[in-house]
């Protein structure tokens, strides 16, 4: 497989699949190994294009030209290498917890499930590998449209109303926001190709390039900033692998994804930096750090897990925006990591969370005491993920973090720091206790007539194997981070 | 060859002939296949034109050889054969698909004569886009308006002649109007030449009597392009009307009556008369906020299909005003593109809403529950016409969405931009009622589809094609259009 090849491939694999996978509707097994081969030979393909990116080159395909300057086209850089890896690797993990879920829950509606996850990966892979903002826009309201089936799955009015808040907010801000500054952008510079130092330097005034900016990254619903950020937890009355797809594997990671893209590649860090203190970044360090404190705060007051989970996102999404509006050198290759690294401990955790949620039937964190002696392979995920996502070593969440306090040190930029030194220990007060009463609490007497959760014992196998690997990726990526630094630092060097 | 300079006559004259051809060969079969091949005929025609048009430039065709000014001129130029190709063109697609779908919205004897007043609508709107004469227009104008009155009370439903009647008394007031300001300006002019009135008109700039005609030409048009607050008519006229009738009339009718507008204000009055001596910028971009809001909002209430898309229009139809509105050349640019975007796509609209009506018995959103279960590609349709509705990239519609915005930027008017995507939003809002209730419910038990005939769903599929491809290669629409744009620009000195 060329990398000429590979890039087409990319898009078509997936959108191949969704065809076969609604073809072989009337067979689950070979439906579910459909799902599987197509996830496997999507990886495949981005792998083949890994060596050729570590190297300096960037595969492109022009799909079509609408105006001048206003293309729709795929040209592969660093952090959507990065992007893509990090979708397609755990597209094949979640296929195998989604299989295992949606059986253990005999769940209906399955092929439509299994179907609008292959066509989200699609949007996905456009969005990672987009050239210009216009094609990034595209596909993430592509995004949005596939996901919505898979956010409504169960068809309850509640699901109905949660489904609503989704689209709501999220077409919202893209219309009102995001298009208004894509057209303004392409006003100004005459395309939106994404390049090395932006191509806005010295277009605008410091006002209005903040202006912009906030636009720009508030029209990108997905990175969840406050207050735009109900879409999040409105998502949660989705089934547990979805919530994972949302969290980890596609939409809010794309979400951040476009936010430190816009920044380094529209923008430019440089142009950004010459603003000077009080200048557009700092406005936006200001808003991503208001939202990681506040997003922890409710955190640790939701009983429900997935709430605090999700609220959790929130705050740890902001940790990458801070981080890319601190315009450091090391702080950016920590944002850079931290998509990764989130992605590894988010999706361990959800599948923790619905692994629980099948096996007994618990959705609240006040019911999980002693659950760690019943489900220890899934508990001890779920401790690595939130050591994750406290940034404690041996998890991969610990050398981002480090990354991103050491470089807004190197600016002096003390709010930043204090932000981060405080969310640390806001994620360790509800992380922690979690993990110390599933273990070391004894449970709660048996309820009488609680045929469910009486007995109950691991989750089905596939959710088992699915936790196991995100979480063993989690402490394999601390002790071996050289693939995401590599494409980090090419990010840095200038794309 | 002798026949290609006769071409701008024989895009009128045959369609015209055709009509009482088909009167007289009164079978229905017969009479279909004179009228789907009188509109391949005239798409033919206007394609030949439009590529005379584009290697040397306006056309100039004398009718009965009796030179203009006192002789009528046919004068096809960017604007005019741009015009010419979206009504032949929408004709060809929707005649072939008519007959499958009046066959259960029609009385059987009354279908011969659908052809003939289809082929008649037809000769008016392509000779109103032809003619270089004012009163030739206000006759081809009521040529049109006639036909188009008699084929909306063909509708089944009782109301559809309470419709036409509606229909016919404000188009008749709007018909009116636009007599009285050709009259005013024959008076001050002397002429009734479109071009020469526009030389002439210089020398009697800005008097009273030529203000006047502005503005009845403006208050005529303007009901007959269903401007809010004038659009009354047309909620009733689109929803009531059989489905092919709604699908030509919506594509085409109040197009012709933008293009009407246009020709007027600049190629006779001239842009200085029309935007600085009267605020009629100010007062189009209100009107066009008021309908782009009102009536999109109004769309979002409705429970009926056809309805719902009819308020549709009329807020689409805003969008093209708020282009003229700006007075410059991306604005014009984004009007002139409209009237092919949204042509297209409100065609592509009615007639899958015409398939719908065919196959479940009707067209209300109590009876499309679950739709996308019984007709996915059909259902997969009316979401992509939807799409370009709402201004999805990919799509006609985006490409105005675009031109538009960039007209409000280069003003600087950022308020106008967030009224514009805003505007946008309300749009999903309803193509969402649509989507939730074809595919998030159950179908129906009581309804069983009947099956489409191919003649339906062909014509169909091309059309929502066109919707995709001008909105990934907009050379075919922008560049003549924004040629147009420039032409008008230059004012009556042609």
């Amino acid at each position: 497989m060329t990398p000429e090849s590979a890039l087409p491939a990319v898009l078509a694999v997936p959108l191949a699949g969704a065809v076969l996978i609604a073809a072989v509707r009337r067979r689950p097994d070979l439906r579910e190994t459909v799902t599987l081969a197509t996830a496997a030979a999507l990886l495949a393909c981005v792998l083949a294009l890994l060596p050729v990116v570590l190297a300096g080159g960037r595969p492109e395909w022009v799909l079509f030209e609408l105006l001048p300057g206003l293309q729709i086209a795929l040209r592969v850089e660093p952090l959507g290498m990065l992007f893509a890896l990090v979708a397609s690797g755990l597209w094949i993990v979640n296929s195998l917890y989604s299989i295992g879920y949606m059986r253990g829950n005999r769940e209906s509606r399955q092929t439509r499930f299994y179907v609008c996850f292959a066509l989200s990966l699609a949007a996905t892979m456009g969005i990672a590998c987009a050239a210009n903002l216009f094609t990034l826009f595209l596909f993430y309201e592509l995004l949005t449209l596939v996901t919505y089936p898979l956010v409504t799955h169960h068809g309850t009015e509640a699901a109905r109303r949660g489904g609503r808040v989704y689209l709501g907010l999220l077409f919202g801000t893209s219309t009102i926001f995001l298009l208004p500054a894509l057209i303004f952008v392409w006003f100004l510079a005459g395309t939106t190709d994404f390049r090395p130092g932006g191509i806005l330097a010295g277009r605008l005034g410091h006002q209005e390039l903040a202006a912009l900016l906030l636009l720009t990254v508030y029209g990108i619903g997905k990175a969840a900033l406050m207050p735009l950020h109900r879409w999040l937890p409105a998502a949660m009355v989705a089934p547990t692998p979805v919530s994972a797809l949302l969290h980890a594997v596609a939409v809010v990671k794309a979400g951040v994804f476009s936010v430190v893209k816009v920044i380094v590649y529209i923008f430019g860090i440089e142009p950004l930096a010459a603003t000077g203190i009080g200048g557009a970044a700092d406005a936006l360090v200001a808003v991503a750090g208001f939202t990681i404190i506040a997003a922890s705060l409710v955190a640790l007051h939701a009983d429900n897990l997935k709430r605090r989970l999700a609220y959790s996102t929130v705050s740890q999404l902001a940790y990458v925006v801070m981080a890319a509006a601190v315009l450091a050198p090391l702080s950016v290759i920590g944002a850079v990591l931290h998509i990764a690294a989130h992605a590894l401990g988010k999706i361990t955790l959800f599948f923790a969370a619905g692994s629980i949620y099948t096996a007994a039937h618990k959705t609240e964190v006040s019911q999980l005491d002693g659950i760690g002696r019943r489900m220890p392979w899934t508990m001890g995920a779920f401790a690595i993920g939130a050591l994750s996502m406290i940034g404690l070593p041996p998890a991969v969440g610990f050398v981002s973090k480090w990354y991103m306090l050491s470089g807004a040190m190197a600016a002096q930029h003390w709010a930043a720091v204090a932000v981060i030194v405080g969310s640390t220990l806001l994620n360790a007060g509800y992380f922690l206790p979690i993990v110390y009463r599933a273990f070391f609490v004894a449970p709660p007497p048996a309820e009488d007539g609680d045929v469910h959760g009486h007995g109950h014992g691991e989750a089905p196998l596939p959710m088992v194997i699915a936790s196991s690997i995100t979480a063993a990726a989690t402490v394999l990526l601390f002790f071996l981070p050289e693939v995401p630094l590599a494409l980090a630092r090419q990010v840095l060097a200038g794309g | 060859m002798s026949l290609a300079t006769h071409l701008p006559a024989l895009q009128v004259v045959l369609p015209l002939l055709a009509a009482p051809l088909t009167v007289l060969l009164r079978r229905a079969g017969l009479a279909y296949a004179v009228a789907v091949a009188a509109s391949w005929v005239a798409l033919a025609i206007a394609i030949a034109l439009a590529l005379q048009v584009g290697r040397g430039g306006a056309l100039s065709y004398a009718i009965g050889n009796w030179a203009p000014p006192l002789g009528i001129e046919y004068r096809v130029d960017a604007l005019s054969s741009f015009m010419l190709l979206l009504v032949s063109g929408i004709a060809s697609v929707v005649l072939p698909y008519s007959r499958a779908s009046i066959e259960r919205e029609v009385p059987p004897q009354q279908h011969y004569l659908f052809y003939t007043m289809f082929l008649l609508c037809m000769t008016g709107l392509l000779g109103i886009s032809i003619t270089g004469d004012a009163f030739n227009i206000f006759v081809f104008l009521e040529i049109s308006s006639l036909s188009t009155y008699v084929l909306i009370a063909l509708g089944r439903d009782r109301r559809a002649l309470l419709a036409a009647y509606q229909y016919l008394v404000m188009g008749t007031i709007g018909a009116t109007f636009i007599v009285i300001a050709i009259g005013l300006l024959y008076l001050m002019t002397g002429t009734l030449n479109l071009a020469d009135m526009g030389r002439r008109i210089a020398a009697v700039h800005g008097t009273r009597p030529v203000l006047a005609a502005l503005a009845f030409l403006t208050v005529g048009v303007s009901l007959k392009l269903a401007l809010f607050p004038l659009h009354q008519w047309l909620p009733n006229a689109y929803t009531y009307a059989p489905s092919a009738v709604s699908a030509f009339v919506a594509a085409t009718a109040t197009k012709v009556a933008v293009y009407v507008l246009l020709r007027f204000y600049f190629g006779v009055f001239g842009e200085a008369q029309v935007f600085d001596r009267l605020p009629m910028a100010q007062m189009m971009l209100l009107l066009a906020l008021a309908g782009m809001f009102a009536a999109t909002t109004m769309a979002i209430f409705q429970t009926d299909l056809k309805r719902l898309f009819a308020y549709s229009s009329v807020g689409q139809i805003g969008y093209i005003i708020l282009g003229l509105s700006f007075d410059s050349a991306t604005g014009l640019t984004a009007s002139i593109v409209h009237l092919f975007n949204h042509g297209v796509t409100k065609g592509a609209i009615f007639m899958l809403l015409g398939i719908v009506v065919a196959s479940v018995g009707g067209g209300t959103l109590a009876r499309v529950q679950g739709l996308a279960r019984l007709m996915p590609w059909t259902s997969a349709g009316i979401v992509l016409a939807g799409m370009s509705l709402i201004g999805v990239p990919g799509t006609a519609g985006f490409v105005t969405k675009w031109y538009l915005v960039l007209a409000a930027l280069e003003k600087g008017q950022w308020w106008l931009v967030f009224l514009i995507v805003a505007s946008s939003l309300l749009s999903l809002i309803y193509v969402w009622r649509f989507v939730e209730v074809a595919y998030f419910r159950e179908p129906r038990r009581d309804i069983l589809p009947a099956a489409i005939s191919p003649w339906m769903a062909i014509p169909t599929a091309l059309l929502l094609v066109a919707v995709v491809i001008f909105g990934l290669d907009t050379s075919y629409t922008v560049d003549p259009a924004m040629r147009a744009a420039e032409m008008l620009l230059q004012g009556p000195n042609r």
